[in-house]
């Protein structure tokens, strides 16, 4: 058996004869993906130069926010904000903190949006956030579904008959208090968060995406995009 | 030979071979979060949250027992809207949604029963005991015809739209309405008490956590729909997007809300009586554009059309010169 020190083991220089694990494959990948300099990064390209840019962190910030709040606010239960001083503060920081959080990500997304930024093999950076945008929207819906209050009674029977209508009703019950709850606190901040994950890895191991060129500046280097 | 595709500005860049620039990407991610925490704070302490009291079946028929009784009498004669809704809720032919030559809620059936007229009235009024007046008209009106049920229905109908409320008891002028004013008038007299509210709650046992019967029947009643229209929160008042007092609700559904308020899906025609099964698919259409714009070609090409981009990177462009 070949010997390897503490210091190689540390840092991830496996020995040929490793290489078939699984673990040193997937270690292999990362290490490639996202070396951490591209994880973590100190520098950016010089043309990240625009107060767009901070919408997506901006956004990360309310999301933040909303899962403070939502935890707190699951410490107590769904009825505590009724009759509490404290809980209803803590039910209002929730609610502007979604309020800011879709403000933030809709600003992000239009940004991106008129920067092309599925060039070059960001599609699926594109398709996560979408995904995750989507997710908010169950995660607000089924937000208001949980109030134990005159708008959640409101909200759930007129979303009922859309939601209905094409079927997703029989199993997604926006009257049934407990379903939604459930989703609230738990499916969707989950999706939503899994999602978010890997959208930000997906945008450190692609980078910036750069400025809009007409035309190739070297055949030989441009990347052809659209399809990961 | 491989082929080469050619550079697309839509969908290809230039890798980058300029300089770099410091950038504490920590740094960001904490001042940012301090940020909005702080005007989250700041919003939250301002404006606060509204919290409009639920509607219980006690409030409602406390609150209007004549509507109240008009609308339990509908339940009990198979005319309300939740009677006649079809599935998810109960086996009612042709009046589902439908999308072209197809109803997706028909073909799934029933998955979420709701039988109103048990449900709503006749079982919770059978749990009342030491009322033998009222046991005997439940006796009668259950062992009468379906067309004197009907009959005697109908005549309450009538008979209660002429109702009044005396010293907090309904009173219904008389008329040929059999045991059915018996009915409801307990009916009334068991949710002004509140024993209704917990009579519609789906009990797993003990617990409960599902309010589909009680959130159905309460929203069959006039009451909480002029509630709804007082708090600018029905269908062509934007609807769900809205939340009680003036706050912003969930502008973010603006696209899929906007198709209630145009024609053809505001119009007295096939879209309109359709419009929910039609706007859902519209928008997963859209929504499946949205989510593969980096695909179709014309689209992706708007933001190079838009130039948008040349003020967003200005200083690149500037440098380029």
């Amino acid at each position: 058996m070949t010997t390897i020190d503490r210091n190689d083991v540390e840092a991830g220089i496996g020995l040929p004869e490793d290489a078939d694990q699984w673990t040193a494959k997937i270690r292999g990948f990362l290490m490639r993906t996202l070396p951490p300099g591209r994880l973590i990064p100190d520098r950016q390209p010089s043309y990240m130069a625009s107060w767009i840019y901070i919408f997506g962190a901006l956004t990360m910030g309310a999301l933040a926010m909303v899962i403070l709040s939502g935890g707190i606010l699951s410490l107590e239960g769904p009825t505590w904000w009724h009759t509490s001083s404290v809980g209803l503060f803590v039910n209002s920081l929730h609610l502007w903190s979604v309020e800011l959080f879709f403000f933030f990500m809709v600003v992000h997304l239009w940004g991106k949006f008129f920067m092309a930024a599925w060039r070059g093999k960001r599609a699926l950076t594109w398709m996560t956030g979408v995904i995750t945008f989507l997710a908010s929207i169950g995660a607000g819906l089924t937000g208001y579904l949980s109030q134990t209050n005159f708008d959640a009674q409101w909200i759930s029977t007129q979303a009922k008959d859309g939601i209905n209508a094409v079927g997703i009703g029989a199993y997604f019950n926006v009257l049934n208090f407990g379903q939604m709850l459930m989703w609230h606190i738990m499916i969707l901040p989950l999706a939503v968060v899994a999602i978010t994950v890997l959208h930000v890895l997906l945008v450190r191991a692609r980078g910036i995406v750069p400025p809009i060129e007409l035309e190739p500046a070297d055949p030989a280097t441009a990347v052809a995009g659209g399809e990961g | 030979m491989a082929r080469t595709k050619r550079f697309n500005p839509d969908r290809d860049i230039n890798v980058w071979t300029g300089p770099y620039r410091p950038y504490d990407l920590a740094k960001e991610i904490i001042v940012t979060f301090l940020a909005v925490a702080v005007i989250a704070v700041v919003l939250a302490v301002v404006f606060g949250s509204p919290d409009e009291k639920s509607v219980t079946v006690k409030s409602w028929s406390t609150a209007d027992q004549v509507d109240f009784a008009t609308t339990a009498i509908t339940e009990l004669d198979g005319t309300s809207a939740t009677a006649q809704y079809g599935p998810p809720y109960n086996d009612v032919k042709d009046v589902s949604q439908m999308i072209g030559p197809f109803s997706i809620e028909s073909a799934l059936g029933v998955h979420i029963p709701v039988n109103p007229a048990q449900d709503f009235v006749l079982g919770p009024l059978s749990t009342v005991t030491g009322n033998p007046k009222l046991s005997k008209a439940l006796a009668e009106y259950k062992a009468a015809t379906p067309e004197q049920q009907q009959a005697w229905s109908a005549a309450y109908e009538e008979a209660v739209k002429t109702a009044t409320v005396t010293a907090g008891t309904l009173v219904v002028p008389p008329g040929d309405y059999g045991p059915v004013g018996t009915l409801i008038g307990n009916l009334t007299q068991l949710a002004t008490s509140g024993g209704l509210d917990a009579s519609l709650i789906n009990h797993a046992g003990f617990y409960s956590t599902d309010y589909t019967k009680s959130l159905l029947f309460v929203a069959d009643g006039g009451y909480f729909s002029s509630l709804g229209d007082a708090n600018h929160l029905s269908g062509e008042q934007w609807g769900m997007m809205n939340e009680t007092g003036s706050y912003p609700g969930q502008p973010w559904l603006w696209l899929y809300t906007v198709w209630y308020q145009i024609p053809p899906f505001n119009g007295d025609n096939t879209f309109g009586a359709n419009a929910d099964a039609l706007v859902w698919i519209l928008m997963m259409v859209i929504t499946a554009g949205f989510l593969l714009v980096p695909f179709i070609p014309g689209v992706r090409s708007i933001p190079r059309w838009s130039r948008v981009y040349k003020v967003i990177w200005r200083d690149y462009y500037r440098s380029q010169r």
